[in-house]
C-alpha cells in the first residue's frame, strides 16, 4: 500500500516536473509553421475538427523556461512601449481580467502574430513563431493565469509590479474582496 | 607488460610535451602583465616542486631503515625525540620564512602589475551579456564613440584601460596571454589594464560560469600598430556599405523585413536594435557568435539557419528562411566589411 | 580486573545517603554493575541497550553505531552517484566538440557532482566516522543526544534523496554547486532548479549541525574517567575542532541560501543591484562557509591519519601537543581565508593582500602536522599494510595540493588560474588526497572493528595502486591544461586550442580512478561475507575502541574503562582498569568533568524512539513544500510542532521527582 502511494506521488511529481522544467531551445518542428493559421476554436459547422497534431500551445503554456524567455522578449521588443509592464497605456492593460480578443494561448498568439484593429501591430514577419508562443505564455502569466511554480520571478532590475509568480490568481481578479 | 610501461610513458610524453605555447596559454605571455605572471607561476611552481621533493625524501627515508620492535610501542627514545624536535622546529621556521617571502613576493608583483596601465590613453568599455561581449570604444568626441561586439582592437605597445561591467549575470574577462582575469559584475564597474607588446591576435574566454553557453563565449584582442588601429576605427565609424549586387540588395530587404531588425543594428539602415551584437561591419570580424565559428560564408549561413544547433540555449532564435532567402541574407552580410 | 567503585571515589558519602549527588533513594535505584559477573552483566546490558528487532525497532534505534553504519552506507552510495556524474562529464570532455551531452544536462551534471560530493558525501561521511568512533574512543556507551543523532540521519537521507529525485525530474540545479547570483537568481534561473539547491542546502546542513552539537557534547562531557584533555586521542580532537567549525560555518550558507530563496519566491531584493542589493554579498556569505567547509572535510581526515600512523609506526605520534594546537589553529584560521575565492571580483587590493597573507599562513599549522607525522616514522621502518599505504598516498597527493594552494593564495597568480582547470586540479588534490585517501585507509583500518572481519590485504593493495595511478593520471594534467587556458564548467571546447589529447588522457585516468572504487566496493562486500575473523584488536592499536569486541556490542563496553595514558591499551597491557557503579537496567551514562575527566554524575541516555523519524518527515515535508510556496512555513509548522512535542514529552524519570 505504501509502495503504491509512493509511486503515485512520484508519478504526479514527475509529470509536473517534466512539463515545467523542460528547456527545449529548438521546439520548432515543421517549416513554415508560423504561416499556418492557428485555430482559435475547433468548432465548425457540421461538428468539431480535432485539434492539430502538434499542440504547440500546451508545450509552451506552463513551462518556466519559455515564460522566462517571454519575459525577456517582452522587454527586448518594447511591448512596454504601449502596454507599460502590463499596466496598459496606449494599449490595454494585460494584467487585468479583460481580454478583448480572448485569453487562450491560441488567441494571444494570433493577436501578436496577425495584429488587431485599433493599434496592435502584426509581428508575424518580425518575431519567429516559437518566440510568439513564448510571449503569449508570458502575457498569460501577467494576468495570473500561470501556475505560480512556473511563472517568472522578480527581475534583477527595477520592479514596476510584483513578480508574476506572486500576482493574484486570475480567478480572483475583478471580484471584490 | 614490459612494453606497456614505455609505451605509456611515450604517450604521456607526447601529451605533455606539446609545449606551453598556445593561443590562449598563460605560459605563452605576450604582454608585460602576463610576462610578470608567467615568471611568478614558474618561480612558485619550481619552489613548490623542490619542497615537495624534500618532503617525499623525508617520507621515503624510513622505508630504508630497520623495523622497530613491534611489541613495545611505548618504549620511545627520548634523546632521539629531542633531536627530532629540533629538526621539526627548524622545518617549521623554514616554512614560515618561505611563506612570508612568498607573500611579500606576491605583494610586490601585484604592485608591478598595478603600475602597467596607469598612463592609458584609450578606454574601452566591455559589457558582458549572455553569451557575447559588447565593446564600446570611448572617445572625448561623442560622434567618435564606437560600439562593436566580441572582438577588441587595441593599439599594440600601448596600455589600454578596460572598464568591465555586465548586463545580466557575472562573467569574467580573461585573455591569458596578456593579463589575469577580472569579473564583470552587474552593478559594479571593474577596471583592467592590458597591454600587448606586439601586434597579433590573442584569444580569451569568459571565465565565470554564466549559463548554458558559457563554454562558447570567446573573445579576441587584436593588437595593431597605432596607425592601423586609427584607420580601423575610422572605418568602423562609417555606416554599412550599401549593397550593389541584386542578391545582396534582396538580402538587405529581407534583413529589414524579417526578425533580424528586431535585435540587431546595422549603421546607416533603419535597423537599430541594441540587445544583440552590432552587425554594421560584421564581415570584418574574424569569428562569429563570440568565437564559436570562424567567419566564412558557409558558417554565416549555418549560424543563421540553425543557431540553436550550434549554440543551444543562446538568445539567437531559429528564423525560417528559404534556401534562396538565406543565400541573399548571407550575401548581404558578407558585404558588410 | 581491578575495579574502582564509583561510590568509593567520591567524598565520604555512603550508598544510603540520598542527598549525595547522583545517588537515589534505594527504592528508586536499580541494580548496578558493581560486583556483577560477566555473563549476567552482558545479559542485563544487552537487554537495556539493544535495538529492538523488526522494522519499527530498526527505525527507532538510537544506537550510534547503527546510525553511523547507515550514514556510511548512504554516503558511499552518494559517492558512487557523484562519481558517475564525473565519469559522464569526462566522457563528454574527452574530445573537442564531442556532442554527447548538451549544455543543459552538462550544467546539471557538474552542479550535482559538486553538490553530491560536498554536501552529501564528504561532510556526512567524516561526521559519520565520528558518530561511530568518538563514543567508543572516549569510552562512553552512546553519543550525546542520541535521538537528535537519529533525526540528523533521516534529515540527511531525505535531503539527499530529494536532490537526486529532482535530477530524475529534470529539476536538478544547474547553476554550479556554489550557485552565484544573479545566475541562480529569479531572472536568470527559471523554474524550480535553483530553489531545490537552496532548500536542500539548508536542510542537509541542519543534519550536519545536529551531529556537530552531539559530537561536541560527547567529547566534552562523556569521556571515560582519567581521560584528561592531554589524553584525548588526536582523532577525537580533530572531530571536536571540526564540529566547532561546523557550528560557526554552516549558518552562513544557510543564510545565503535562505536569502536566495527569499529573492526567488518572495521577491525580496537582497541581491538585486537595481534596488539596492549586491550580487557580491552572496559570494561573501557563501564563501564564509565555503572555506571552512573544506577544512570540515579535511580535519577529520587528519585525525584518521593521526590514528593510523602510530599503529603502523609502532610508537605514539610524535608531537602530540603540537598536533593538537595545529588542529585548533587551523580551525580558527580557516575562518579568515574566504576572500581568496573572490580575488577576481575586483576587490580593493589591500584587503585582498590580507587574505593572501592569511591563506599562506594556514600552511604553517598544516606543515607542523606533516612534520610531526613524518617524525613519527623516523624511528624505523613502519609495518606496511593497506591502511598505511593509503596514508602514504595521502602524503604524496595532499602535499602537492597544499603547495598548489600556496600558489593560488597569491592574488596575481590566482588571477591567471582562477576558474580554470588548475583550480580543479588543486582542490581535487587536497580533497581526494587530503580526505578520501585517509578515508579509504580508515575504511581498511576500522572495517575489522565495525564488521568483525578483515578486508583482503591483496585486494587492498590492488585498490591502492589503481586509485593512486588513476587519480594522478586524471588530475595532474589538469594543472597544465588550466595553465594552457581551459576554463572550468565548460561543456565543450574548440579543437583548434589543442586541448584534445590531454583531455583524452585525463578522461582515461578518471575511468581508472572510478574503477578503483568498483574494486573497493567488491572488496567491502567480499570482506563482509568472507573476510577472516578479526578479533578485538587485530592491529594491536592503542585506543579504546579496540578494547571491546569486533563488532562492539550495543552497550560498547561491559564496564567503563579508566584511562591512564593517551594510548590506553598500550599502557595497560595486562588488564584495562575500569570503573563500575552504573545502573544496568536503564540506559545510563557516566558524565565526567570537562578538563580532568573526573567522574561527575550518572545521566540518563535517551531510549529508542520513533519520533526523530517522524520529526524528520515533518521538517522535510515542510522544506520540500516551501520550494513551491512560502505558505509552507505556516502549514508545515503544525506537523513539526506535533512531532517535536511527541519527541520532548517528559518521561518522568525517578530522579526528577526528588
Amino acid at each position: 500500500m505504501r509502495a503504491v502511494v509512493a509511486t503515485l506521488l512520484l508519478a504526479i511529481l514527475a509529470l509536473a516536473g517534466c512539463q515545467r522544467e523542460e528547456r527545449d531551445t529548438r521546439p520548432q518542428s515543421a517549416r513554415g509553421s508560423g504561416e499556418q493559421p492557428t485555430p482559435v476554436t475547433t468548432l465548425e459547422p457540421g461538428g468539431q475538427r480535432p485539434p492539430g497534431s502538434d499542440n504547440k500551445a500546451a508545450s509552451f503554456e506552463a513551462n518556466a523556461f519559455h515564460m522566462s524567455e517571454g519575459k525577456r522578449l517582452f522587454g527586448w521588443f518594447n511591448c512596454s512601449g504601449c502596454h507599460a509592464n502590463g499596466g496598459g497605456g496606449m494599449g490595454p492593460a494585460l494584467m487585468d481580467e479583460k481580454w478583448i480578443y480572448g485569453s487562450s494561448m491560441e488567441s494571444i498568439h494570433s493577436t501578436i502574430r496577425d495584429g488587431r484593429p485599433n493599434g496592435m501591430p502584426r509581428f508575424g514577419d518580425k518575431i519567429p513563431d516559437d518566440q510568439i508562443w513564448e510571449l503569449a505564455a508570458f502575457v498569460r502569466s501577467l494576468g495570473g493565469n500561470a501556475p505560480s511554480s512556473a511563472a517568472p520571478q522578480r527581475n534583477d532590475d527595477m520592479m514596476a509590479h510584483p513578480s508574476e509568480n506572486r500576482m493574484p490568481d486570475a480567478a480572483t481578479l475583478g471580484k471584490s474582496p | 607488460m614490459k612494453r606497456l610501461l614505455p609505451m605509456a610513458f611515450a604517450a604521456a610524453g607526447t601529451v605533455f610535451l606539446q609545449g606551453c605555447a598556445g593561443w590562449q596559454s598563460a605560459l605563452d605571455p605576450k604582454g608585460p602583465a602576463a610576462s610578470e605572471l608567467a615568471w611568478l607561476i614558474w618561480f612558485f611552481a619550481g619552489l613548490c616542486a623542490v619542497v615537495w621533493v624534500l618532503v617525499m625524501i623525508a617520507l621515503a627515508a624510513p622505508l630504508m631503515m630497520r623495523a622497530r620492535a613491534q611489541a613495545q610501542p611505548l618504549a620511545v627514545d627520548a634523546g632521539a625525540d629531542d633531536r627530532k624536535l629540533r629538526v621539526v622546529m627548524i622545518a617549521v621556521g623554514l616554512t614560515t620564512a618561505i611563506l612570508v617571502g612568498l607573500t611579500l613576493l606576491s605583494f610586490f608583483a601585484d604592485r608591478t602589475l598595478a603600475a602597467i596601465g596607469s598612463d592609458a590613453v584609450l578606454t574601452v568599455r566591455v559589457t558582458g551579456h549572455q553569451w557575447w561581449w559588447e565593446v564600446r570604444y570611448e572617445d572625448a568626441t561623442p560622434s567618435r564613440i564606437l560600439t562593436t561586439a566580441n572582438e577588441i582592437h587595441i593599439p599594440s605597445g600601448e596600455p589600454v584601460r578596460l572598464l568591465l561591467t555586465s548586463n545580466d549575470v557575472i562573467h569574467s574577462f580573461w585573455i591569458p596571454s596578456l593579463a589575469g582575469k577580472l569579473d564583470l559584475i552587474p552593478g559594479h564597474m571593474n577596471v583592467l589594464d592590458i597591454k600587448a607588446d606586439k601586434p597579433g591576435v590573442y584569444r580569451g574566454q569568459c571565465a565565470e560560469f554564466c549559463g548554458a553557453q558559457h563554454a562558447n563565449m570567446g573573445t579576441f584582442i587584436i593588437a595593431e600598430p597605432r596607425a592601423k588601429f586609427d584607420a580601423w576605427w575610422n572605418d568602423q565609424l562609417q555606416p554599412a556599405a550599401a549593397p550593389t549586387a541584386d542578391e545582396a540588395k534582396a538580402g538587405e530587404e529581407l534583413f529589414l523585413r524579417r526578425p533580424c531588425v528586431m535585435c540587431h543594428r546595422i549603421g546607416g539602415t533603419p535597423a537599430g536594435g541594441t540587445v544583440a551584437p552590432d552587425l554594421t561591419h560584421i564581415a570584418s570580424r574574424q569569428t562569429l557568435a563570440a568565437g564559436t565559428l570562424t567567419m566564412s560564408r558557409g558558417n554565416l549561413a549555418a549560424w543563421i539557419a540553425d543557431p540553436q544547433g550550434i549554440k543551444p540555449g543562446s538568445n539567437m532564435p531559429v528564423v525560417e528562411f528559404s534556401g534562396d532567402e538565406l543565400n541573399a541574407v548571407v550575401a548581404y552580410l558578407e558585404g558588410l566589411k | 580486573m581491578s575495579s574502582a567503585d564509583l561510590a568509593s571515589e567520591r567524598a565520604p558519602a555512603t550508598e544510603r545517603e540520598a542527598s549525595a549527588e547522583g545517588d537515589l533513594a534505594p527504592e528508586h535505584d536499580g541494580p548496578r554493575d558493581t560486583g556483577m559477573d560477566d555473563a549476567s552483566l552482558h545479559g542485563w546490558l544487552a537487554g537495556t541497550w539493544g535495538t529492538a528487532p523488526g522494522i519499527v525497532g530498526a527505525l527507532s534505534s538510537v544506537d550510534h553505531k547503527v546510525i553511523a553504519r547507515r550514514y556510511l552506507i548512504t554516503a558511499f552510495v552518494f559517492l558512487c552517484l557523484g562519481g558517475l556524474n564525473a565519469v559522464a562529464m569526462r566522457i563528454q570532455l574527452s574530445g573537442p566538440q564531442r556532442g554527447l551531452i548538451g549544455p543543459d544536462l552538462y550544467n546539471q551534471l557538474f552542479t550535482m557532482h559538486g553538490v553530491t560530493m560536498m554536501f552529501l558525501f564528504a561532510v556526512p561521511i567524516v561526521q559519520a566516522t565520528g558518530i561511530y568512533l568518538v563514543p567508543l574512543m572516549v569510552g562512553s556507551r552512546n553519543i550525546a543526544f542520541p535521538r537528535l543523532n537519529a533525526f540528523s540521519y533521516w534529515v540527511y537521507l531525505s535531503g539527499g534523496v530529494f536532490a537526486w529525485i529532482s535530477f530524475l525530474l529534470n529539476m536538478a540545479p544547474d547553476v554550479g554547486w556554489f550557485a552565484y547570483v544573479p545566475l541562480s537568481g529569479p531572472e536568470f534561473a527559471p523554474g524550480k532548479r535553483a530553489d531545490v539547491w537552496a532548500q536542500m542546502i539548508t536542510y542537509t546542513e541542519v543534519s550536519s549541525l545536529a551531529v556537530a552539537v552531539a559530537t561536541i557534547v560527547t567529547v566534552l562531557k562523556q569521556r571515560a574517567p582519567g581521560m584528561s584533555l592531554d589524553k584525548i586521542p588526536l582523532y577525537v580532537w580533530a572531530l571536536l575542532v571540526t564540529s566547532f567549525v561546523v557550528v560557526f560555518a554552516m549558518p552562513a550558507v544557510m543564510i545565503a541560501s535562505t536569502f536566495l530563496i527569499l529573492d526567488r519566491l518572495v521577491g525580496t531584493h537582497i541581491f538585486n543591484p537595481a534596488e539596492g542589493g549586491d550580487a557580491l554579498l552572496f559570494q561573501h556569505l557563501f564563501w564564509f562557509f565555503g572555506h571552512p567547509e573544506v577544512y570540515i572535510i579535511f580535519l577529520p581526515a587528519t585525525g584518521m591519519v593521526s590514528a593510523i600512523i602510530p599503529v603502523f609506526a609502532r610508537r605514539p605520534v610524535f608531537g602530540h601537543l603540537g598536533l593538537v594546537l595545529s588542529l585548533i589553529a587551523v580551525g580558527f584560521l580557516s575562518f579568515g581565508l574566504w576572500v581568496h575565492h573572490m580575488f577576481a571580483t575586483g576587490l580593493p587590493k589591500l584587503g585582498a593582500s590580507f587574505f593572501t597573507a592569511s591563506s599562506m599562513m594556514i600552511a604553517i599549522p598544516n606543515g607542523v602536522q606533516i612534520f610531526c607525522w613524518l617524525a613519527t616514522f623516523w624511528d624505523g621502518r613502519p609495518v606496511i599494510r593497506t591502511p598505511l599505504l593509503f596514508v602514504f598516498g595521502f602524503f604524496v597527493i595532499f602535499v602537492i595540493g597544499g603547495l598548489t594552494g600556496v600558489m593560488l593564495a597569491s592574488v596575481p597568480l590566482d588571477l591567471q588560474v582562477h576558474d580554470t582547470y588548475f583550480v580543479v586540479a588543486h582542490f581535487h588534490y587536497v580533497l581526494i588526497g587530503g580526505s578520501v585517501f585517509p578515508l579509504l585507509g580508515a575504511a581498511y583500518f576500522w572495517f575489522p572493528k565495525i564488521s568483525g572481519r578483515m578486508l583482503s590485504e591483496r585486494l587492498g593493495r590492488w585498490h591502492f595502486w589503481l586509485a593512486f595511478i588513476g587519480f594522478n593520471a586524471a588530475f595532474f594534467p589538469m594543472h597544465l591544461v588550466g595553465l594552457w587556458g581551459m576554463p572550468r564548467r565548460v561543456y565543450t571546447y574548440p579543437a583548434e586550442l589543442g586541448w584534445g589529447n590531454i583531455n583524452l588522457f585525463i578522461s582515461a585516468g578518471a575511468i581508472l580512478f572510478f574503477l578503483s572504487f568498483v574494486l573497493f566496493a567488491f572488496n567491502l562486500v567480499h570482506g563482509a561475507l568472507k573476510g577472516a575473523p578479526a578479533g578485538d584488536n587485530p592491529w594491536d592499536a592503542g585506543t579504546l575502541e579496540w578494547a571491546t569486541s569486533s563488532p562492539p556490542p550495543s552497550y560498547n563496553f561491559a564496564r567503563i574503562p579508566v584511562v591512564t595514558h593517551v594510548e590506553p591499551l598500550w599502557a595497560e597491557r595486562e588488564a584495562l582498569p575500569v570503573a563500575t557503579g552504573l545502573r544496568v537496567d536503564v540506559r545510563e551514562l557516566l558524565i565526567s568533568t570537562v578538563a580532568e575527566a573526573h567522574p561527575d554524575i550518572r545521566e540518563k541516555s535517551a531510549a529508542p524512539s520513533i519520533w526523530p523519524l517522524l520529526a524528520a518527515v515533518a521538517v522535510g515535508g515542510t522544506f520540500l513544500f516551501s520550494i513551491f510556496t512560502p505558505w509552507a512555513i505556516v502549514w508545515g509548522a503544525a506537523p513539526v510542532a506535533i512531532t517535536l512535542t511527541g519527541w520532548f514529552w517528559p518521561k518522568g524519570a525517578p530522579e526528577d521527582e526528588e
